[in-house]
């Protein structure tokens, strides 16, 4: 029924269908202007965690902490990942939209689900932070906004699902799905089980606060809270990794190094990524070493291999593509020469690097059974994962807003010049800010925590002096971070409420057209690896991983070091 | 641009990988089944490791042993509040308890002598990060945790809450003294 | 089941693990089960298992 709903953007080729591209718009939409208040409690937070400032009393930060992590980390997140999930089946699969009614329902219980939240939040009756670990009670309606947002959350799940089968059904496409789609559906199938359990745990949680039910055992609620809080992380990942894959195919036209190595990497998370949310129990009482071991370790690091191989493989990708065009000098003209003042790219590179770099190894070596007990809960904690989810995927879903302003809100990005500056600016600021986080917190500084003087402790302790310089210049940059994402909010606002059309036409009322499968390979004279070097078809990428490995392993083997300095105990 | 389209051959599972892709996901396997491994190697090896040793409790039970110890083996005060400072003998059953805003009481260990501390809380979470020795585990109501701990080093340790446990969070620390042995 | 013909109509065997990975509802069922079992249910058995104290 739904026909002659779609348009055609002329310079992506992209095909939008009216109704997909109006509830990606909106969610969008919602989702920068939640960054925004995200954005405003980052600056008045770090403010406050920078010793020389030291701006809000006590009871407003842990307030604004609080607005921060769930809006970052929740709504912003999951906000902008609906739109990807509906980009990549409404649109790479050049299918209608499935439900979209239904989507829509979905899209208002997460925005009145924001609402209610940060109403409770503001009112200053929720400052419980986002992990509201029970007993500590919250106002009801902080549980009751999360419950709200994750069941329409859920629903765009679903049409996704829904659209994907409708493409299969109306073969739309022919033989497998995109490898960007594929890694949309392992970000769809997380997030399934990633907001099941928080319904799982919130659903009682607020009948709890209500008076309905007395008691909840805080071991089992940290254990499911986290299936939620540590797991939406992993949506975050497999959708930032398909956004790498995106972005390297739209700026580079590269193709997949094989489909069947992504591929399994990707399956490699659905099947083994959730057990991580085991990262935040291992010092938990109770928990058994198996349990935890095994858990941890996303039985036995599948995951992380299957990191570490899209780690190579969506550069390697982007190498083979730039040697095709004749950049095939030394190791590395391909990466100096590419369009370093293109945001699309550049954003999309920093955050493969600062992910990868900072926030992955931070990350495995943390998440050690026994590391762990010397970096639980200090601000190490919220430094591993500003490198995850801030470079990594936050970072990662600017690019993708650049390449959707012409074309899916077919407006001219405003501001150019400052666009191109701005991953470099957010994403320094981000990598310096988490590793100063890093260094404190090795030092014990705590995480959640107002005061690191205690001055008003009736027993007193003095952290180094080092450790004061180190918060200080974790607020430097992260007030320089803070300008990188205002100018990415000036930048869309601009750009999409007030700014320019494009100037090319593309309007409503042509029927779907059918997606084409990609070219075949053209294996170049003389085997794959011609272009390369050593029979390596991406020998520059080879040495970076190289490189990448040998900084893993040198931070690893030094925190064991450390933690066995720890006095013995069993 | 085929990462946004599908493959280009129908049946890609039986592809070729590239020497690079091969060669890569050999190392990494490697080195995951490395760490992976390093963990068990550590419970056998390793002088730290966090017990799994833990009770279920109630705030009232482990109060009241908590108090017994207190009345048994205190030997001085401290602060305003005359916060008791207990020297246990070295061995024994150590309780320790978290509460708003407060670690109690304070403890006084031998350095060298092994200690089996008891840690629990009485109200809502908190957390337990032992500074500048650098030991952070995460107490809850309701569970007693046991861990079998040897201070190797003398002075002063502060307990700091690491958990926010509300208003009064940042002000929740406790003492950990570690005397010399043979005093 | 393992004969696709494509749009074109020419048949071709895909192979089992290509169509695990292109069936969307065996992935889900594997990434709703594998971490509710091994992670939530076996987490929940070990606090359910912790003795009363003395
Ligand atoms: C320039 C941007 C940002 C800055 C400067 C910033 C700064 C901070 C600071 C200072 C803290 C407090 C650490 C503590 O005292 O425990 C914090 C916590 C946090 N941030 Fe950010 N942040 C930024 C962006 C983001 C983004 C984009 C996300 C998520 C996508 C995020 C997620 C979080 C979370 C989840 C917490 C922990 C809250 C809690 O402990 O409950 N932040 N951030
Ligand atoms: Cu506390
Ligand atoms: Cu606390």
């Amino acid at each position: 029924m739904s026909d002659n709903q779609f348009r055609i953007c002329p310079e992506s080729g992209l095909q939008f269908h009216k109704p997909a591209e109006m509830l990606m718009r909106a969610h969008a939409v919602v989702a920068v202007v939640i960054l925004l208040i995200g954005g405003i409690a980052a600056l008045l937070v770090t403010l406050t965690r920078w010793p020389a400032i030291h701006l809000l009393p006590a009871d407003r930060f842990y307030q604004l902490l609080t607005m921060h992590g769930t809006n970052m980390l929740i709504f912003w997140m999951i906000s902008f990942e609906i739109a990807v999930l509906y980009f990549c089946s409404s649109t790479l699969l050049r299918c209608r939209l499935a439900t979209p009614r239904i989507a829509w329902l979905g899209f208002a219980l997460m925005l009145i689900g924001i609402i209610v939240n940060n109403a409770a939040v503001a009112s200053g009756t929720a400052s419980v932070m986002m992990t509201s670990y029970v007993p500590m009670p919250a106002n009801p309606n902080f549980y009751l906004g999360l419950i709200l947002f994750a069941v329409g959350a859920l629903i765009g799940c679903f049409v996704f699902l829904a659209t994907l089968v409708v493409a299969k059904d109306e073969k739309t496409y022919e033989g497998s799905i995109p490898l960007v789609t594929f890694g949309a559906l392992t970000a769809c199938i997380i997030a399934v089980f990633t907001i099941a359990s928080g319904a799982i745990v919130l659903i009682p949680t607020w009948l709890w606060s209500l008076g309905y039910i007395n008691h909840i055992d805080a071991a089992m609620y940290r254990i499911v809270w986290w299936a939620l809080g540590h797991s939406s992380q992993q949506i975050n990942v497999a959708a930032h990794v398909a956004v790498w894959y995106a972005i390297a195919a739209i700026v580079f036209g590269a193709r997949p190094l094989s489909e069947k190595v992504s591929r399994v990497a990707f399956f490699l998370y659905i099947a083994f990524l959730q057990l991580a949310s085991a990262h935040h129990l291992l010092v938990d009482p109770g928990l058994s070493a198996e349990w935890k071991i095994f858990n941890t370790s996303y039985a036995m690091y599948l995951a992380v291999l299957a990191s570490m191989v899209h780690g190579l493989t969506v550069p390697g990708s982007i190498e083979v593509a730039q040697r095709a065009k004749g950049l095939t000098n030394g190791l590395f003209e391909w990466l100096r020469k590419a369009p370093w003042g293109n945001p699309i790219f550049s954003g999309m590179f920093i955050s493969l690097i600062g992910f990868g770099f900072i926030g992955g190894i931070s990350g495995v070596v943390m998440g050690t059974e026994q590391i762990n007990i010397i970096i639980h809960n200090t601000i190490y904690v919220p430094g591993h994962f500003h490198a995850t989810v801030v470079i990594g995927s936050t970072l990662a879903f600017m690019s993708l807003t650049y390449f959707l302003i012409p074309t899916l809100f077919r407006k001219q990005v405003a501001f150019p010049g400052l666009a191109k500056w701005q991953p470099y600016l957010f994403g320094i600021g981000m990598s310096s800010f988490t590793l100063a986080m890093m260094g404190a917190g090795t030092l014990g500084v705590e995480r959640r925590h107002w005061d690191m003087a205690f001055t008003n402790s009736a027993l007193g302790f003095e952290y180094p002096a080092s450790a004061f310089t180190l918060m200080g210049i974790m607020g430097i940059s992260g007030v320089v971070a803070i300008l990188g994402g205002a100018i990415f909010i000036l930048v869309t606002v601009v750009s999409v409420f007030f700014g320019k059309s494009v100037e090319s036409e593309s309007s409503y009322g042509i029927s779907a057209t059918r997606l084409m499968r990609a070219d075949p390979v053209v294996v170049p004279e003389g085997g794959h690896g011609a272009a390369g070097k050593w029979g390596f078809a991406a020998p520059g990428t080879f040495v970076l991983a190289l490189f990448f490995l040998a900084i893993f392993v040198l931070y690893y083997a030094v925190n064991w070091k450390y933690l066995a300095s720890v006095w013995p105990m069993s | 641009m085929s990462a946004i389209q599908p493959p280009a051959e129908l049946v890609w599972w039986k592809q070729p990988l590239d020497k690079v892709e091969g060669t890569w996901i050999g190392i990494a396997l490697v080195w995951s089944l490395f760490m992976f491994f390093m963990m068990p190697f550590w419970h056998i090896y390793g002088k730290q490791n966090l017990s799994s040793e833990a009770y279920k409790t109630t705030p009232q039970a482990y109060m009241a042993k908590t108090q017994a110890m207190v009345d048994q083996y205190t030997v001085r005060t401290e602060t305003a509040a005359q916060l008791p400072v207990v020297r246990p003998p070295p061995g024994s059953d150590v309780y320790l308890l978290g509460r708003l805003w407060q670690w109690y009481p304070l403890l006084e260990f031998e350095k060298g002598q092994t200690y089996r501390l008891h840690i629990s809380s009485m109200d809502w979470q908190h957390g337990f990060s032992l500074q500048p020795v650098n030991i952070n585990t995460q107490i809850l109501p309701g569970y007693e945790m046991v861990m079998t701990i040897t201070p190797d080093t003398s002075g002063e340790q502060t307990i700091i809450c690491n958990e926010f446990c509300g208003i009064g969070h940042h002000t929740m620390l406790g003492k950990i003294y570690v005397t010399e042995g043979g005093q | 089941m393992s004969e696709e013909t494509t749009n074109s109509g020419e048949p071709v065997r895909v192979p089992f693990m290509q169509r695990v990975l292109d069936n969307p509802f065996i992935l889900l069922f594997i990434g709703i089960v594998f971490p509710t079992l091994f992670y939530i249910i076996w987490g929940i058995m070990e606090i359910v298992n912790i003795p009363i104290a003395p």
